[in-house]
């Protein structure tokens, strides 16, 4: 397999407390990773170092083949999605929210109208097309966010909890909405998560980070055992 | 009471009858603080914004002068801009001195601060990691900037608001470095001024309320855009 996305050596330290220590962590073209870790493991300075939007204190990230620099993040990040626990809508209709990051990166408007509208109606969000997103609940904004990520076409998908804010019911329709979509086009995804028992809807891998640190890496079923799929497991960093 | 009375019978005889003083002061006075307040924004918005966005060294030093300057007295702004101005002054050369120009420029001092704090705050208020997401949508450094302004388009809108209600009813400054001279540099203010010292009180007051009517459509118009689509 070859890696789509590799860090090397990679740190970060803030306000003198080292926050990552990475030494090397691999995803392969097609892999679904998620990246689980108590609260304040690092989870998500990991993710937006990954994606781009931090800067590393020292190491090196390659994406697709290429090292990440000053010189190439703009058009890296524009090979990439990115899903927030909060939506992040911008103030303005769910259509538009769709269409407004493929303009940014030069989607001509009928490519960004045709896959806005493919991407709303796969989420089921089609009929709020027109509605402002303030006037969205919590579950629709995130499925016009996730229908936003989705349109972009993205080489690697990277979610940042983008569930841990939903009830339930909505939590568990999406878990399964989405993992059916990644199972189907086999993008490759980073996922973040602090709650182990959505690994299952569609990771294959794990990474455990645990202050900063990827303690385990491997497939869920060698992290967890069977026992996640009854979600009665020992959580790696209790063990 | 009377007095506000006869004030309104005057101002609606003057706007109806279309006196050529009043409209002369009316058009300088939409003149003057309308390129003021734009000149304002033109420095306002991208200083707040670049404040907002950036770190440097002394940026705490800046943010303070500018929030300091959000309430300078026009008085002084229009006793500086006197100084520079007048004959032995810096840019006395320029011969500004006493013409609607010195009036724009001082008005321009006194909006700017107020469009650039009013800025910083509105950008700085916006949740953090929503310039994050705008960032990986892969937004260059430009259009990263227009969707946070747009975004932050309700404490903008505000500021342009705050910047022009600052200006249209100043008179310290005006009155400093206009000199309310008739048919020149006079405006509503400095004339309301001068006609409550002479004591034409119901002229004084029908160019206050002509002031007012002026004032309320512009800044109504600014809030309607401004609350456009934001009703709960």
């Amino acid at each position: 397999m070859n890696s789509i996305l590799s860090a090397r050596d990679l740190t970060m330290v803030r306000d003198g407390k080292q926050i990552l220590d990475i030494g090397e962590l691999n995803v392969d073209q097609g892999e679904v990773v998620a990246v689980v870790g108590p609260n304040g493991a690092g989870k998500s300075s990991l993710l937006l170092t990954l994606a781009l939007l931090e800067k590393a204190t020292s190491g090196t990230i390659r994406l697709f083949g290429e090292i990440a620099g000053n010189g190439n993040l703009l058009a890296l990040r524009r090979r990439i999605a990115l899903v927030f626990q909060d939506a992040l809508l911008l103030d303005t209709t769910v259509k538009r929210n769709v269409t407004v990051p493929m303009r940014i990166r030069g989607i001509p408007p009928q490519e960004a109208n045709t896959r806005a509208d493919k991407w709303l109606n796969q989420f089921g969000i089609a009929e709020l097309s027109s509605r402002r997103a303030r006037h969205l609940s919590g579950g629709e904004a995130q499925r016009t966010s996730l229908a936003r990520a989705f349109a972009l076409e993205p080489e690697i998908l990277f979610l940042d909890e983008p569930f841990s804010a939903l009830d339930y019911p909505t939590r568990k329709s999406l878990l399964l909405e989405l993992g059916q979509i990644l199972k189907q086009m086999r993008l490759t995804t980073v996922f973040v998560t602090h709650d182990y028992t959505e690994i299952p809807y569609f990771s294959e891998n794990v990474a455990v980070l645990y202050n900063g640190r990827i303690i385990r890496r491997g497939s869920v079923r060698e992290i967890f055992g069977d026992e996640i799929l009854e979600r009665k497991i020992c959580v790696p960093w209790d063990m | 009471m009377e007095v506000i009375l006869a004030g309104l019978a005057e101002a609606v005889r003057l706007l109806i009858t279309g006196d050529p003083d009043v409209v002369d002061i009316t058009l300088r006075t939409m003149q003057v603080s309308g390129i003021s307040t734009l000149i304002s924004v033109v420095i306002g918005i991208p200083f707040g914004t670049y404040l907002a966005l950036t770190k440097f060294l002394g940026r705490g030093f800046v943010v303070s002068s500018v929030n300091f300057a959000m309430g300078l007295p026009p008085v002084v702004v229009g006793l500086i801009a006197w100084l520079m101005l007048a004959r032995n002054g810096p840019l006395g050369a320029l011969g500004l001195l006493y013409s609607p120009t010195a009036m724009i420029l001082a008005q321009a001092v006194i909006a700017s601060p107020i469009v650039a704090g009013f800025t910083l705050a509105a950008v700085q208020s916006m949740n953090p990691k929503l310039g994050l997401q705008i960032l990986s949508f892969g937004s260059n450094r430009c259009q990263y900037i227009l969707l946070l302004l747009w975004e932050s388009r309700l404490g903008i809108l505000a500021a342009i608001i705050a910047g022009f209600g600052r200006v249209i009813a100043e008179v310290g400054a005006s009155m400093m470095v206009g000199g309310n001279i008739r048919g020149y540099t006079r405006v509503l203010t400095t004339a309301t001024v001068l006609e409550v010292s002479k004591g034409q009180l119901e002229l004084a007051t029908a160019l206050g309320i002509i002031l007012l009517l002026l004032t309320f459509p512009i800044t109504a118009a600014l809030s309607y855009i401004q609350q456009r689509g934001k009703m709960p």
